[in-house]
């Protein structure tokens, strides 16, 4: 109770905080100057961070074209063609693998990626793909968890009365199963989302941060929290609030994320 | 031993089963007859479930279960190797103890053995959709309904709704396992009535655990017990004039 307790407090407390710090400065600058105006540029007190949050879309969505669908796959193939014994050993694996440092994943991306895509593909290499890559694979066990535990608790009478009919294996699991667990696929997908958006590390080792409205996946990028990060050390004055209106304004669109992922998950169980 | 009965559709000789060590089928035989209701009635885990799913080979599904002995669709052995399961479970389909619709709309339910063997045309779909919910009895209240979720349903409507998928590919066998063990006595007579209209165009085998249904629906009866065909028959006979001690205990009420 005392420990729930306080850490709803303190979840209040950061919400609060930041959004004291941060909501002034939409007043004093204009907001649709902040979220529209295309120059950051702290010195000659240009705060538009157009740039970023169209870079922090591009590599959230291409994170989420990678892990969405090897993830999804990863659970049908776990729960329909593997045998339960080795599920129970590979999913707490999986998950173990949500542990790691996202600087180890960042690493990665720069040693092994980056010099790929800039050999193979062009481009500066550190780019907005990279990041899509290093994040797709990063958010893998959100994806692989959830919608495992979702397929799983579909019924067996479901696949049972597809096979009963005719229906291949691949047939029940495609028209039977997913739809079964949609719901709880779509939140994993939601929720990894919301991790591959507010993820800061990895992403500013490899996005590459310069900042200019990108026009190609190879192009480098600069997000919205790699830019909280790389400045937030010397910043001060009005440039210190611009980056903490930059946090509210992320904050929001992650707790939106969520409230989306719940809503989906409590449709689902309505329905089953 | 392959004395096949003429008419029957489905023809068993000594079949054995195992689950891993233990063996549920004991040197089985059964005839399911054509255009005949064949009861199969026994104490509860004689294996009444294990042989109805041998006749569609779901017993597939459960790792470490071995047959062996022949299973005669139309004079060919099922189990025979390369035969084709999906195209046997199209054939012989099967009505659970729970009913099972899909979460699905009440219209994609009826159509999902034809969207899984690929049929597409809009209007032949409409077609079954309306032919199966009529022969199953449902027509008349959902048929202004259809894209409602099934699950929304009644129970024995989602009964008969399982039926009615069966129906729309058109199976020659349909088996039932207890089909009326989840639903109250009002629905179980639509039930049996459904099957007795049902009986005209269709081979059925029926699990039950209610001897008065065997009594009333079925032509032939199987008792079972501890893996054995006791006795099988006529169901006048079975239970009227059991030729073997233990069915006469059994039909008397003493066990099960
Ligand atoms: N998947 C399985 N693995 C191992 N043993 C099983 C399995 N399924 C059934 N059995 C065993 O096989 C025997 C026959 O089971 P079956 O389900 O066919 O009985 P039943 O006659 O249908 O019983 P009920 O009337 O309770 O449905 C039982 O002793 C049961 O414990
Ligand atoms: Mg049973």
């Amino acid at each position: 109770m005392l420990v729930a307790f306080s850490a709803l407090a303190s979840l209040l407390l950061i919400a609060v905080f930041i959004l004291k710090e941060g909501v002034p400065f939409f007043f004093k600058y204009g907001l649709g100057h902040f979220l529209f105006g295309l120059t950051w540029d702290p010195q000659a007190g240009q705060f538009g961070i157009y740039p970023m949050i169209v870079a922090s879309l591009w590599v959230t969505l291409g994170a989420m074209a990678i892990g969405a669908p090897l993830g999804i796959a990863g659970a049908i193939f776990l729960n329909e063609f593997v045998p339960r014994s080795v599920l129970r050993v590979v999913k707490p694996t999986i998950e173990l693998l949500a542990g790691i440092p996202s600087v180890v994943y960042g690493f990665l991306g720069v040693m092994v990626l980056a010099p790929f895509i800039r050999a193979h593909l062009g481009g500066p290499g550190l780019s907005i793909l990279a990041a899509s890559v290093i994040l797709g694979i990063m958010v893998l066990p959100t994806v692989i968890s959830i919608s495992t535990d979702a397929i799983g608790a579909v019924p067996n009478s479901y696949r049972e009365g597809a096979l009963a009919l005719g229906a291949t294996r691949w047939q029940s699991v495609t028209l039977v199963t997913v739809k079964a667990a949609r719901s709880g696929i779509i939140a994993s997908i939601i929720l990894a989302m919301g991790r591959a958006l507010g993820e800061t590390m990895a992403v500013i080792m490899v996005v590459g941060n310069a900042v200019k409205v990108p026009h190609s996946a190879l192009d480098s990028a600069r997000t919205l929290t790699a830019n909280i990060a790389l400045e937030m050390g010397y910043a001060t004055g009005l440039h210190r609030e611009a980056l903490f209106a930059t946090g509210v304004v992320l904050f929001v669109v992650i707790m939106l994320l969520n409230a989306m992922a719940t809503s989906a998950i409590k449709a689902g169980g309505r329905r089953a | 031993m392959t004395t096949q009965t003429l008419d029957a559709i489905i023809s068993i000789r000594n079949l054995d089963l195992h689950y891993g060590q233990f063996q549920a089928l004991k040197s089985v035989p059964l005839d399911v007859r054509t255009r005949k209701i064949t009861a199969l009635i026994g104490p509860s885990g004689c294996g009444k479930s294990t042989l109805l799913r041998c006749l569609n080979r779901m017993n597939d599904l459960i790792p470490g279960c071995r047959v062996a002995g022949k299973v005669l669709f139309e004079g060919r052995d099922i189990y025979a190797s390369g035969e084709d399961v999906c195209l046997l479970r199209k054939r012989v389909g099967m009505v659970f103890q729970r009913p099972n619709p899909f979460p699905l709309s009440i219209r994609e339910n009826v159509v999902f053995g034809l969207r899984v063997a690929g049929v597409r045309e809009r209007a032949r779909l409409d077609t079954i959709v309306e032919r199966s919910l009529t022969a199953a009895w449902l027509w008349d209240q959902l048929k202004d309904r259809l894209d409602e979720p099934a699950l929304g349903l009644p129970l024995d409507q989602q009964q008969r709704l399982c039926v009615a998928r069966l129906l729309a590919v058109e199976p020659e066998v349909i088996l039932m396992d207890e089909p009326c063990s989840a639903l109250d006595p009002i629905a179980t007579a639509r039930i049996e009535e459904l099957m007795i209209e049902l009986k005209k165009r269709y081979t059925i085998a029926i699990v039950t655990h209610n001897m008065q249904q065997a009594a009333r629906i079925s032509d032939f009866s199987g008792y079972m017990l501890l893996g054995e065909m006791v006795e099988f028959g006529p169901t006048a006979g079975v239970f009227t004039s059991p030729k073997d001690k233990r069915t006469q205990d059994y039909v008397s009420g003493r066990y099960g």
